[in-house]
Protein backbone atom coordinates (compact mmCIF):
# COMPACT_ATOMS: atom_id res chain seq x y z
CA UNK A 1 0.00 0.00 0.00
CA UNK A 2 2.80 2.14 0.98
CA UNK A 3 5.06 2.00 -1.74
CA UNK A 4 1.99 2.40 -4.31
CA UNK A 5 0.60 5.66 -2.92
CA UNK A 6 4.53 6.43 -2.93
CA UNK A 7 4.73 5.51 -6.62
CA UNK A 8 1.80 7.55 -7.50
CA UNK A 9 3.42 10.52 -5.55
CA UNK A 10 6.46 10.71 -7.72
CA UNK A 11 4.32 9.97 -11.30
CA UNK A 12 2.23 12.97 -10.51
CA UNK A 13 4.83 15.85 -9.45
CA UNK A 14 8.17 16.16 -10.72
CA UNK A 15 10.04 15.82 -7.24
CA UNK A 16 8.65 14.03 -4.33
CA UNK A 17 8.67 16.75 -0.94
CA UNK A 18 9.55 15.90 1.99
CA UNK A 19 9.65 18.09 5.11
CA UNK A 20 13.04 16.80 6.42
CA UNK A 21 15.92 14.92 4.30
CA UNK A 22 15.96 11.37 5.67
CA UNK A 23 19.88 11.90 7.08
CA UNK A 24 18.65 15.31 8.43
CA UNK A 25 15.98 13.17 10.29
CA UNK A 26 17.69 10.21 11.50
CA UNK A 27 20.33 12.21 12.72
CA UNK A 28 18.35 14.12 15.18
CA UNK A 29 16.46 10.55 15.99
CA UNK A 30 19.57 9.03 16.95
CA UNK A 31 21.00 12.06 19.35
CA UNK A 32 17.37 12.39 21.04
CA UNK A 33 17.32 8.40 21.92
CA UNK A 34 21.08 9.21 22.84
CA UNK A 35 20.49 12.12 25.08
CA UNK A 36 17.29 10.09 26.89
CA UNK A 37 19.87 6.88 27.41
CA UNK A 38 22.78 9.57 28.74
CA UNK A 39 20.10 11.36 30.91
CA UNK A 40 19.74 8.13 33.30
CA UNK A 41 23.20 7.70 33.24
CA UNK A 42 23.83 11.18 34.47
CA UNK A 43 20.91 11.62 37.18
CA UNK A 44 22.41 8.38 38.67
CA UNK A 45 25.65 9.86 38.79
CA UNK A 46 24.31 12.85 40.21
CA UNK A 47 22.62 11.47 42.97
CA UNK A 48 25.82 9.13 43.87
CA UNK A 49 28.08 12.27 43.62
CA UNK A 50 25.82 14.45 46.09
CA UNK A 51 25.15 11.70 48.35
CA UNK A 52 29.00 11.05 48.78
CA UNK A 53 29.39 14.47 49.00
CA UNK A 54 26.71 15.48 51.12
CA UNK A 55 27.73 12.74 53.83
CA UNK A 56 31.74 13.36 53.57
CA UNK A 57 32.08 15.44 56.63
CA UNK A 58 30.50 12.27 58.56
CA UNK A 59 32.86 10.52 57.11
CA UNK A 60 36.00 12.16 57.73
CA UNK A 61 34.70 13.17 60.87
CA UNK A 62 34.42 9.64 62.46
CA UNK A 63 36.53 7.70 60.36
CA UNK A 64 35.84 4.01 59.58
CA UNK A 65 34.15 4.23 63.41
CA UNK A 66 30.92 5.57 61.42
CA UNK A 67 30.03 2.09 60.66
CA UNK A 68 30.90 0.19 63.29
CA UNK A 69 29.76 2.21 65.81
CA UNK A 70 26.72 1.76 67.21
CA UNK A 71 26.28 5.02 69.49
CA UNK A 72 24.00 7.65 67.47
CA UNK A 73 23.56 10.60 69.61
CA UNK A 74 21.70 13.48 67.92
CA UNK A 75 22.71 15.73 71.16
CA UNK A 76 25.89 14.98 71.34
CA UNK A 77 26.55 14.94 67.63
CA UNK A 78 28.20 11.72 67.50
CA UNK A 79 27.05 9.31 64.83
CA UNK A 80 27.29 5.63 63.94
CA UNK A 81 25.69 3.16 61.33
CA UNK A 82 26.17 -0.31 62.49
CA UNK A 83 22.64 -0.06 64.39
CA UNK A 84 20.32 0.55 61.41
CA UNK A 85 23.05 -1.77 59.38
CA UNK A 86 22.22 -4.93 61.26
CA UNK A 87 18.91 -3.55 61.50
CA UNK A 88 18.39 -3.34 57.42
CA UNK A 89 20.20 -6.83 57.19
CA UNK A 90 18.26 -8.25 59.64
CA UNK A 91 14.94 -7.44 58.34
CA UNK A 92 15.34 -8.10 55.11
CA UNK A 93 16.96 -11.31 56.14
CA UNK A 94 13.78 -12.33 57.84
CA UNK A 95 11.66 -10.91 54.91
CA UNK A 96 13.38 -12.94 52.87
CA UNK A 97 13.23 -16.52 55.20
CA UNK A 98 9.39 -15.60 55.57
CA UNK A 99 8.68 -14.54 52.06
CA UNK A 100 10.78 -16.88 49.66
CA UNK A 101 9.04 -20.09 50.68
CA UNK A 102 5.47 -18.85 50.79
CA UNK A 103 6.45 -16.97 47.30
CA UNK A 104 7.60 -20.39 45.83
CA UNK A 105 5.23 -22.48 47.21
CA UNK A 106 2.46 -19.84 45.17
CA UNK A 107 3.89 -20.17 42.43
CA UNK A 108 4.12 -24.03 42.19
CA UNK A 109 0.42 -23.82 43.38
CA UNK A 110 -0.38 -21.73 40.47
CA UNK A 111 1.29 -23.59 38.04
CA UNK A 112 1.14 -27.08 38.71
CA UNK A 113 -1.23 -28.09 40.85
CA UNK A 114 -4.52 -24.84 40.91
CA UNK A 115 -7.78 -25.60 39.02
CA UNK A 116 -8.02 -23.53 36.50
CA UNK A 117 -11.25 -21.80 37.33
CA UNK A 118 -8.80 -20.28 40.66
CA UNK A 119 -5.91 -19.70 38.87
CA UNK A 120 -7.35 -16.37 37.56
CA UNK A 121 -8.64 -14.81 41.31
CA UNK A 122 -5.26 -16.39 43.27
CA UNK A 123 -2.94 -14.34 40.71
CA UNK A 124 -5.29 -11.02 40.76
CA UNK A 125 -5.33 -11.76 44.46
CA UNK A 126 -1.32 -11.44 44.81
CA UNK A 127 -0.89 -8.85 41.91
CA UNK A 128 -3.34 -6.91 44.04
CA UNK A 129 -0.89 -6.73 46.98
CA UNK A 130 1.75 -5.49 45.07
CA UNK A 131 -0.53 -2.94 44.39
CA UNK A 132 -1.15 -1.42 48.02
CA UNK A 133 0.84 1.29 48.91
CA UNK A 134 3.36 1.38 51.27
CA UNK A 135 2.23 3.36 53.79
CA UNK A 136 -0.82 1.50 53.58
CA UNK A 137 1.63 -1.58 55.28
CA UNK A 138 2.65 0.41 57.42
CA UNK A 139 -0.69 1.24 59.17
CA UNK A 140 -2.07 -1.95 58.64
CA UNK A 141 1.10 -2.91 60.60
CA UNK A 142 1.04 -0.46 63.44
CA UNK A 143 -2.55 -0.02 64.25
CA UNK A 144 -3.65 -3.73 63.18
CA UNK A 145 -1.06 -6.33 63.49
CA UNK A 146 1.65 -5.11 65.73
CA UNK A 147 -1.18 -4.79 69.05
CA UNK A 148 -2.34 -8.89 67.81
CA UNK A 149 1.32 -9.46 67.27
CA UNK A 150 1.96 -8.42 71.20
CA UNK A 151 -0.58 -10.37 72.89
CA UNK A 152 -1.00 -13.57 70.54
CA UNK A 153 2.88 -14.13 69.99
CA UNK A 154 5.23 -11.57 70.86
CA UNK A 155 3.75 -12.47 75.44
CA UNK A 156 3.10 -15.97 75.26
CA UNK A 157 6.53 -16.45 73.71
CA UNK A 158 8.34 -14.41 75.98
CA UNK A 159 6.63 -16.65 78.67
CA UNK A 160 7.78 -19.50 77.06
CA UNK A 161 11.60 -18.88 76.56
CA UNK A 162 12.44 -16.53 79.26
CA UNK A 163 15.79 -18.10 81.12
CA UNK A 164 16.49 -20.18 78.37
CA UNK A 165 20.32 -19.89 76.58
CA UNK A 166 20.30 -18.15 72.95
CA UNK A 167 16.62 -18.63 72.26
CA UNK A 168 15.90 -17.16 75.62
CA UNK A 169 17.67 -13.96 74.19
CA UNK A 170 16.49 -13.83 70.76
CA UNK A 171 12.60 -14.56 70.83
CA UNK A 172 11.90 -12.45 74.39
CA UNK A 173 10.09 -8.99 74.30
CA UNK A 174 11.34 -6.77 77.32
CA UNK A 175 8.57 -4.83 76.45
CA UNK A 176 5.88 -6.43 73.73
CA UNK A 177 4.88 -3.99 72.52
CA UNK A 178 4.16 -5.67 68.78
CA UNK A 179 7.00 -3.25 66.87
CA UNK A 180 10.43 -4.16 66.31
CA UNK A 181 12.95 -6.28 64.24
CA UNK A 182 10.68 -9.43 63.53
CA UNK A 183 7.57 -7.13 63.25
CA UNK A 184 9.61 -5.16 60.11
CA UNK A 185 10.42 -8.49 58.58
CA UNK A 186 7.26 -9.60 58.67
CA UNK A 187 5.68 -6.67 56.87
CA UNK A 188 8.00 -6.71 54.15
CA UNK A 189 7.77 -10.57 54.02
CA UNK A 190 4.40 -9.44 52.60
CA UNK A 191 5.32 -6.66 50.76
CA UNK A 192 8.21 -9.01 48.51
CA UNK A 193 6.09 -12.04 48.40
CA UNK A 194 3.83 -10.56 45.26
CA UNK A 195 7.34 -9.45 43.55
CA UNK A 196 8.89 -13.22 43.64
CA UNK A 197 5.92 -14.89 43.42
CA UNK A 198 4.56 -13.29 39.82
CA UNK A 199 8.46 -13.94 38.42
CA UNK A 200 8.98 -17.40 40.02
CA UNK A 201 5.01 -18.06 38.13
CA UNK A 202 5.91 -16.59 34.98
CA UNK A 203 9.52 -18.85 35.37
CA UNK A 204 7.81 -21.90 36.32
CA UNK A 205 5.07 -21.34 33.03
CA UNK A 206 8.05 -21.05 30.52
CA UNK A 207 9.84 -24.27 31.42
CA UNK A 208 8.56 -26.46 28.51
CA UNK A 209 5.88 -28.93 29.32
CA UNK A 210 7.23 -31.82 27.97
CA UNK A 211 9.86 -31.21 30.71
CA UNK A 212 7.34 -31.25 32.98
CA UNK A 213 5.26 -34.44 31.19
CA UNK A 214 8.81 -36.01 31.04
CA UNK A 215 9.52 -36.13 34.48
CA UNK A 216 6.18 -37.33 35.33
CA UNK A 217 6.74 -40.34 32.90
CA UNK A 218 9.25 -41.63 35.16
CA UNK A 219 6.86 -41.57 37.44
CA UNK A 220 7.85 -38.71 39.43
CA UNK A 221 5.02 -37.53 42.17
CA UNK A 222 4.05 -33.84 41.69
CA UNK A 223 6.87 -33.14 44.97
CA UNK A 224 9.54 -35.04 43.21
CA UNK A 225 8.83 -33.61 39.84
CA UNK A 226 8.91 -29.70 41.38
CA UNK A 227 11.81 -30.66 43.70
CA UNK A 228 13.86 -32.19 41.62
CA UNK A 229 13.24 -31.19 38.00
CA UNK A 230 11.37 -27.58 37.79
CA UNK A 231 12.59 -25.70 40.49
CA UNK A 232 16.61 -26.90 39.55
CA UNK A 233 15.51 -26.13 36.06
CA UNK A 234 14.43 -22.35 36.81
CA UNK A 235 17.32 -22.17 39.59
CA UNK A 236 18.91 -19.26 38.43
CA UNK A 237 16.39 -17.31 37.53
CA UNK A 238 14.46 -17.73 40.56
CA UNK A 239 17.28 -16.51 42.15
CA UNK A 240 16.85 -13.73 40.42
CA UNK A 241 13.82 -12.87 41.71
CA UNK A 242 14.70 -13.45 45.11
CA UNK A 243 17.49 -11.00 45.00
CA UNK A 244 14.50 -8.27 43.55
CA UNK A 245 12.46 -9.33 46.49
CA UNK A 246 15.61 -8.64 48.46
CA UNK A 247 16.52 -5.13 47.01
CA UNK A 248 13.19 -4.36 47.85
CA UNK A 249 13.45 -5.18 51.26
CA UNK A 250 16.27 -3.56 51.83
CA UNK A 251 15.51 -0.06 50.68
CA UNK A 252 11.85 -0.06 51.69
CA UNK A 253 11.06 3.03 54.34
CA UNK A 254 7.44 3.48 54.97
CA UNK A 255 6.03 0.82 56.19
CA UNK A 256 9.46 -0.60 58.20
CA UNK A 257 9.27 3.28 59.65
CA UNK A 258 5.67 2.92 61.14
CA UNK A 259 6.74 -0.75 62.50
CA UNK A 260 10.21 -1.30 63.17
CA UNK A 261 10.07 1.01 66.23
CA UNK A 262 12.76 3.40 65.58
CA UNK A 263 15.21 2.35 68.82
CA UNK A 264 18.92 3.74 68.54
CA UNK A 265 20.20 1.07 70.44
CA UNK A 266 21.56 -2.84 69.40
CA UNK A 267 19.04 -5.36 70.87
CA UNK A 268 19.75 -9.28 71.09
CA UNK A 269 16.43 -9.86 71.04
CA UNK A 270 13.73 -9.74 67.34
CA UNK A 271 10.84 -8.89 69.63
CA UNK A 272 13.04 -5.43 70.38
CA UNK A 273 12.21 -2.11 68.44
CA UNK A 274 15.60 -1.30 66.28
CA UNK A 275 15.41 0.97 62.80
CA UNK A 276 17.04 0.12 59.58
CA UNK A 277 18.84 2.99 58.11
CA UNK A 278 16.09 4.24 55.18
CA UNK A 279 13.36 3.90 58.47
CA UNK A 280 16.60 6.46 60.64
CA UNK A 281 16.85 8.55 57.24
CA UNK A 282 12.67 9.24 57.20
CA UNK A 283 12.85 9.82 61.19
CA UNK A 284 15.15 12.65 60.90
CA UNK A 285 15.71 14.16 57.95
CA UNK A 286 13.01 16.74 58.52
CA UNK A 287 14.76 18.32 61.35
CA UNK A 288 18.46 17.51 60.65
CA UNK A 289 21.09 19.85 59.97
CA UNK A 290 24.63 20.10 60.05
CA UNK A 291 26.60 17.15 61.21
CA UNK A 292 23.46 14.86 61.59
CA UNK A 293 22.29 16.08 58.40
CA UNK A 294 25.94 14.64 56.88
CA UNK A 295 25.64 11.83 58.71
CA UNK A 296 21.95 11.09 57.37
CA UNK A 297 23.59 11.67 53.97
CA UNK A 298 26.23 8.94 54.61
CA UNK A 299 24.00 6.72 56.01
CA UNK A 300 22.06 7.48 52.43
CA UNK A 301 25.63 6.19 50.84
CA UNK A 302 25.81 2.60 52.82
CA UNK A 303 22.25 1.79 52.12
CA UNK A 304 23.71 2.70 48.48
CA UNK A 305 26.60 0.25 49.08
CA UNK A 306 24.90 -2.50 50.40
CA UNK A 307 22.42 -3.01 47.89
CA UNK A 308 24.82 -2.75 45.29
CA UNK A 309 27.29 -5.35 46.92
CA UNK A 310 24.27 -7.35 47.10
CA UNK A 311 23.23 -7.04 43.44
CA UNK A 312 27.60 -8.07 43.16
CA UNK A 313 27.17 -11.02 45.24
CA UNK A 314 24.04 -12.16 43.69
CA UNK A 315 25.56 -12.29 40.20
CA UNK A 316 28.58 -13.87 41.34
CA UNK A 317 26.44 -16.54 43.19
CA UNK A 318 24.32 -16.69 39.57
CA UNK A 319 27.03 -17.22 37.56
CA UNK A 320 28.51 -19.79 39.87
CA UNK A 321 25.07 -21.90 39.57
CA UNK A 322 25.51 -21.02 35.40
CA UNK A 323 29.10 -22.86 35.51
CA UNK A 324 28.46 -26.08 37.56
CA UNK B 1 3.37 -48.33 -7.33
CA UNK B 2 5.02 -45.25 -6.93
CA UNK B 3 9.21 -44.99 -5.82
CA UNK B 4 8.53 -44.02 -2.75
CA UNK B 5 6.86 -47.82 -2.27
CA UNK B 6 9.59 -49.44 -3.63
CA UNK B 7 11.82 -47.74 -1.75
CA UNK B 8 10.05 -48.93 1.70
CA UNK B 9 9.88 -52.49 0.62
CA UNK B 10 13.25 -52.98 -0.16
CA UNK B 11 13.56 -51.35 4.38
CA UNK B 12 11.13 -53.55 5.04
CA UNK B 13 13.05 -56.79 4.09
CA UNK B 14 15.48 -55.66 6.69
CA UNK B 15 13.00 -55.64 9.35
CA UNK B 16 12.47 -59.15 11.11
CA UNK B 17 8.57 -60.08 10.10
CA UNK B 18 6.17 -59.40 12.26
CA UNK B 19 5.27 -61.99 14.85
CA UNK B 20 1.53 -62.26 15.57
CA UNK B 21 2.31 -65.25 18.01
CA UNK B 22 3.37 -63.54 20.90
CA UNK B 23 1.41 -62.83 23.24
CA UNK B 24 -0.23 -59.42 23.66
CA UNK B 25 0.78 -57.18 25.66
CA UNK B 26 -1.52 -54.59 25.54
CA UNK B 27 -5.12 -54.73 24.41
CA UNK B 28 -6.98 -51.45 23.61
CA UNK B 29 -10.85 -52.14 23.99
CA UNK B 30 -13.21 -49.46 22.49
CA UNK B 31 -11.38 -46.54 23.33
CA UNK B 32 -12.41 -42.98 22.99
CA UNK B 33 -10.42 -39.88 24.19
CA UNK B 34 -11.77 -36.10 24.56
CA UNK B 35 -10.26 -33.48 24.71
CA UNK B 36 -12.92 -30.96 26.60
CA UNK B 37 -16.15 -32.03 24.25
CA UNK B 38 -13.79 -32.95 20.95
CA UNK B 39 -13.73 -36.51 20.67
CA UNK B 40 -10.63 -37.47 19.28
CA UNK B 41 -10.37 -41.12 19.71
CA UNK B 42 -13.29 -43.29 18.02
CA UNK B 43 -13.95 -46.75 19.27
CA UNK B 44 -9.96 -47.77 18.80
CA UNK B 45 -9.52 -51.58 19.30
CA UNK B 46 -6.22 -52.71 18.59
CA UNK B 47 -3.64 -55.22 20.33
CA UNK B 48 0.19 -54.46 20.76
CA UNK B 49 2.34 -57.53 21.22
CA UNK B 50 4.86 -58.58 23.35
CA UNK B 51 8.59 -57.77 22.45
CA UNK B 52 7.58 -55.78 19.11
CA UNK B 53 8.09 -52.97 17.37
CA UNK B 54 4.55 -51.31 16.37
CA UNK B 55 4.63 -47.65 14.42
CA UNK B 56 1.70 -45.62 15.07
CA UNK B 57 1.37 -43.56 11.29
CA UNK B 58 -0.90 -41.55 9.84
CA UNK B 59 -1.43 -37.56 9.27
CA UNK B 60 -0.96 -35.16 11.90
CA UNK B 61 -3.85 -34.41 14.24
CA UNK B 62 -5.28 -38.11 13.04
CA UNK B 63 -4.79 -38.65 16.96
CA UNK B 64 -1.47 -41.43 17.20
CA UNK B 65 0.40 -39.50 20.09
CA UNK B 66 -3.26 -39.08 21.69
CA UNK B 67 -3.48 -43.17 21.71
CA UNK B 68 0.11 -42.85 22.67
CA UNK B 69 -0.17 -40.90 25.61
CA UNK B 70 -3.20 -42.48 27.28
CA UNK B 71 -0.91 -45.75 27.74
CA UNK B 72 1.01 -44.11 30.78
CA UNK B 73 -1.50 -41.54 31.68
CA UNK B 74 0.13 -38.99 30.94
CA UNK B 75 -2.73 -37.21 29.48
CA UNK B 76 -4.49 -37.13 33.27
CA UNK B 77 -2.02 -34.12 34.25
CA UNK B 78 -4.41 -32.06 31.93
CA UNK B 79 -7.84 -32.03 33.78
CA UNK B 80 -9.76 -30.91 30.68
CA UNK B 81 -8.61 -34.11 28.84
CA UNK B 82 -10.10 -37.59 29.27
CA UNK B 83 -10.55 -41.23 28.28
CA UNK B 84 -13.28 -43.94 28.22
CA UNK B 85 -12.70 -47.82 27.58
CA UNK B 86 -10.50 -49.73 28.34
CA UNK B 87 -6.26 -50.86 27.81
CA UNK B 88 -5.45 -53.63 29.30
CA UNK B 89 -1.30 -54.21 30.41
CA UNK B 90 -1.37 -57.98 30.85
CA UNK B 91 -4.67 -57.72 31.61
CA UNK B 92 -4.97 -55.28 34.18
CA UNK B 93 -6.98 -52.03 33.10
CA UNK B 94 -4.62 -48.84 33.06
CA UNK B 95 -7.60 -46.83 32.55
CA UNK B 96 -9.15 -47.74 36.16
CA UNK B 97 -9.11 -45.12 38.97
CA UNK B 98 -7.55 -47.37 41.46
CA UNK B 99 -3.88 -47.64 39.00
CA UNK B 100 -1.29 -45.33 40.94
CA UNK B 101 -0.53 -43.55 38.02
CA UNK B 102 3.36 -43.29 39.17
CA UNK B 103 3.73 -46.81 39.57
CA UNK B 104 2.19 -47.04 35.80
CA UNK B 105 4.37 -44.79 34.45
CA UNK B 106 7.55 -46.84 35.38
CA UNK B 107 6.34 -49.90 33.92
CA UNK B 108 5.74 -47.52 30.84
CA UNK B 109 8.57 -45.52 30.14
CA UNK B 110 8.12 -42.52 27.69
CA UNK B 111 10.49 -40.83 25.01
CA UNK B 112 9.29 -37.27 23.96
CA UNK B 113 9.79 -35.54 20.77
CA UNK B 114 12.62 -33.30 22.25
CA UNK B 115 15.17 -34.48 24.30
CA UNK B 116 14.84 -33.88 27.99
CA UNK B 117 17.46 -34.06 29.92
CA UNK B 118 16.80 -33.65 33.80
CA UNK B 119 18.85 -30.41 35.19
CA UNK B 120 20.84 -32.80 36.77
CA UNK B 121 23.89 -35.02 36.10
CA UNK B 122 24.62 -37.64 33.53
CA UNK B 123 24.35 -39.86 36.48
CA UNK B 124 21.92 -38.92 38.48
CA UNK B 125 19.21 -38.31 34.91
CA UNK B 126 19.31 -42.10 34.98
CA UNK B 127 19.34 -42.65 38.99
CA UNK B 128 16.76 -40.46 39.60
CA UNK B 129 14.28 -42.88 38.39
CA UNK B 130 15.77 -45.69 39.69
CA UNK B 131 15.81 -44.36 42.76
CA UNK B 132 12.08 -43.15 43.04
CA UNK B 133 11.26 -47.19 42.73
CA UNK B 134 14.07 -48.60 44.10
CA UNK B 135 16.63 -48.85 47.32
CA UNK B 136 19.95 -50.08 46.01
CA UNK B 137 23.44 -49.89 47.62
CA UNK B 138 25.62 -47.50 45.54
CA UNK B 139 27.62 -50.21 43.77
CA UNK B 140 24.22 -52.40 42.51
CA UNK B 141 23.23 -48.34 41.25
CA UNK B 142 26.51 -47.53 39.72
CA UNK B 143 25.85 -51.05 37.81
CA UNK B 144 22.49 -50.08 36.29
CA UNK B 145 23.23 -46.51 35.31
CA UNK B 146 26.32 -48.19 33.70
CA UNK B 147 24.09 -50.95 32.21
CA UNK B 148 21.52 -48.65 31.09
CA UNK B 149 24.04 -46.30 29.16
CA UNK B 150 25.07 -49.66 27.63
CA UNK B 151 21.96 -50.23 26.23
CA UNK B 152 21.23 -46.84 24.97
CA UNK B 153 24.72 -47.02 23.49
CA UNK B 154 25.75 -44.15 25.34
CA UNK B 155 28.04 -45.57 27.90
CA UNK B 156 31.87 -44.89 25.79
CA UNK B 157 30.98 -41.31 24.83
CA UNK B 158 29.73 -40.54 28.45
CA UNK B 159 30.98 -42.89 31.09
CA UNK B 160 33.93 -39.94 31.38
CA UNK B 161 31.72 -37.25 32.33
CA UNK B 162 28.92 -39.02 34.26
CA UNK B 163 29.03 -36.47 36.92
CA UNK B 164 28.57 -33.75 33.75
CA UNK B 165 25.16 -31.88 33.23
CA UNK B 166 23.36 -33.98 31.01
CA UNK B 167 22.33 -30.52 29.29
CA UNK B 168 26.29 -30.91 27.86
CA UNK B 169 25.62 -33.73 25.81
CA UNK B 170 24.75 -33.37 21.78
CA UNK B 171 20.79 -33.81 21.10
CA UNK B 172 21.32 -37.12 20.13
CA UNK B 173 23.29 -38.11 22.91
CA UNK B 174 20.54 -36.34 24.93
CA UNK B 175 18.23 -38.19 23.37
CA UNK B 176 19.88 -41.44 23.95
CA UNK B 177 20.29 -40.37 27.91
CA UNK B 178 16.52 -39.80 27.53
CA UNK B 179 16.15 -43.91 26.62
CA UNK B 180 19.23 -45.08 29.00
CA UNK B 181 16.70 -43.26 31.97
CA UNK B 182 13.58 -44.73 30.63
CA UNK B 183 15.05 -48.45 29.90
CA UNK B 184 17.25 -47.90 33.56
CA UNK B 185 13.88 -48.37 35.31
CA UNK B 186 13.45 -51.98 33.88
CA UNK B 187 9.84 -51.20 32.24
CA UNK B 188 7.73 -53.44 30.19
CA UNK B 189 6.44 -51.26 27.12
CA UNK B 190 8.66 -48.43 26.26
CA UNK B 191 6.61 -45.27 24.33
CA UNK B 192 8.70 -43.15 21.84
CA UNK B 193 6.55 -39.99 20.45
CA UNK B 194 8.64 -38.96 17.57
CA UNK B 195 11.60 -39.65 19.01
CA UNK B 196 13.94 -38.65 16.58
CA UNK B 197 12.00 -35.75 14.71
CA UNK B 198 14.24 -33.04 16.58
CA UNK B 199 17.31 -34.88 15.55
CA UNK B 200 20.15 -35.44 12.46
CA UNK B 201 19.97 -37.97 10.16
CA UNK B 202 23.36 -39.77 11.75
CA UNK B 203 21.77 -39.53 15.09
CA UNK B 204 18.49 -40.75 13.87
CA UNK B 205 20.43 -43.55 12.63
CA UNK B 206 21.64 -44.60 15.91
CA UNK B 207 18.23 -43.99 17.49
CA UNK B 208 16.84 -46.28 14.90
CA UNK B 209 19.74 -49.04 15.73
CA UNK B 210 19.15 -48.99 19.39
CA UNK B 211 15.10 -49.11 18.91
CA UNK B 212 15.92 -52.70 16.90
CA UNK B 213 18.18 -54.16 19.86
CA UNK B 214 16.08 -52.80 22.58
CA UNK B 215 13.08 -54.86 21.22
CA UNK B 216 14.93 -58.05 22.59
CA UNK B 217 13.94 -56.89 25.83
CA UNK B 218 10.28 -54.76 25.71
CA UNK B 219 7.39 -54.33 24.25
CA UNK B 220 7.69 -50.19 21.55
CA UNK B 221 4.99 -48.11 20.76
CA UNK B 222 6.71 -45.68 18.51
CA UNK B 223 4.48 -42.50 17.15
CA UNK B 224 6.25 -41.19 13.43
CA UNK B 225 6.08 -39.23 10.91
CA UNK B 226 8.86 -40.74 8.85
CA UNK B 227 7.18 -44.03 6.61
CA UNK B 228 10.50 -45.09 5.86
CA UNK B 229 11.32 -45.00 9.31
CA UNK B 230 8.04 -47.14 10.56
CA UNK B 231 8.97 -49.46 7.52
CA UNK B 232 12.73 -49.88 8.90
CA UNK B 233 12.35 -50.27 12.40
CA UNK B 234 8.65 -52.04 13.30
CA UNK B 235 6.80 -55.12 12.84
CA UNK B 236 3.55 -54.02 13.27
CA UNK B 237 1.96 -50.58 12.24
CA UNK B 238 -1.34 -49.21 12.54
CA UNK B 239 -2.53 -46.20 10.33
CA UNK B 240 -4.70 -43.62 12.03
CA UNK B 241 -6.74 -41.11 10.30
CA UNK B 242 -9.02 -38.37 12.03
CA UNK B 243 -9.21 -40.57 15.51
CA UNK B 244 -10.09 -43.66 13.84
CA UNK B 245 -8.05 -46.61 12.98
CA UNK B 246 -7.71 -47.37 9.88
CA UNK B 247 -5.69 -50.26 9.33
CA UNK B 248 -3.25 -52.48 11.21
CA UNK B 249 -1.33 -55.25 10.52
CA UNK B 250 2.47 -56.57 9.66
CA UNK B 251 4.54 -53.61 8.65
CA UNK B 252 4.88 -55.94 5.36
CA UNK B 253 2.21 -56.34 4.58
CA UNK B 254 0.85 -52.86 5.34
CA UNK B 255 3.42 -51.36 2.99
CA UNK B 256 3.56 -54.08 0.49
CA UNK B 257 0.11 -55.16 0.14
CA UNK B 258 -2.56 -52.48 2.23
CA UNK B 259 -5.88 -53.85 2.43
CA UNK B 260 -7.02 -50.10 2.26
CA UNK B 261 -7.37 -47.76 -0.07
CA UNK B 262 -6.59 -45.01 2.29
CA UNK B 263 -3.86 -46.43 3.83
CA UNK B 264 -2.21 -47.62 0.32
CA UNK B 265 -2.68 -43.54 -0.67
CA UNK B 266 -0.94 -42.42 2.64
CA UNK B 267 1.89 -44.27 2.48
CA UNK B 268 2.51 -43.76 -1.13
CA UNK B 269 2.91 -40.01 -0.28
CA UNK B 270 -0.53 -39.20 -2.14
CA UNK B 271 -2.51 -37.11 1.01
CA UNK B 272 -1.03 -36.81 4.64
Amino acid sequence: MVALSQERLVSSTDAPVRRFSPPTFDRIFRFASLASALLVLIVLLGIIGSMIYGGWPAFSEFGLSFITSSVWNVNEDQYGAWVAIVGTLTTALIALVIGVPLSLGIAIFLTQLCPPWLKRPVATTIELLAAVPSIIYGMWGLFVFAPLFAKYVQIPVSNIVEGMPIIGTILYARTPSGVGILTAGIILAIMIIPFIASIARDILDQIPSVLRESAYGIGCTTWEVVRNVLVPQAGVSIIGAIMLGLGRALGETMAVTFVVGNANRLSGSLFDPGSTIASRIANEFNEAIGLQLNALMALGCILFLVTFTVLVLARLLVSRVKVG
Amino acid sequence: MSTIALNTSSAVGKAAAGNAEAPVRIAVRDLNFYYGDFRSLKDINLDFYDRQVTALIGPSGCGKSTLLRTFNRIYSLYPEQRADGEILLDGQNVLSPSIDVNELRARVGMVFQKPTPFPMSIYDNIAFGIKLYERLPKSELDGRVEEALRKAALWDEAKDKLRQSGMSLSGGQQQRLCIARTIAQKPEVILLDEPTSALDPISTGKIEELIEQLRAEFTIVIVTHNMQQAARISQFTAFMYLGELVEFGPTTKMFMKPSKKQTQDYITGRFG
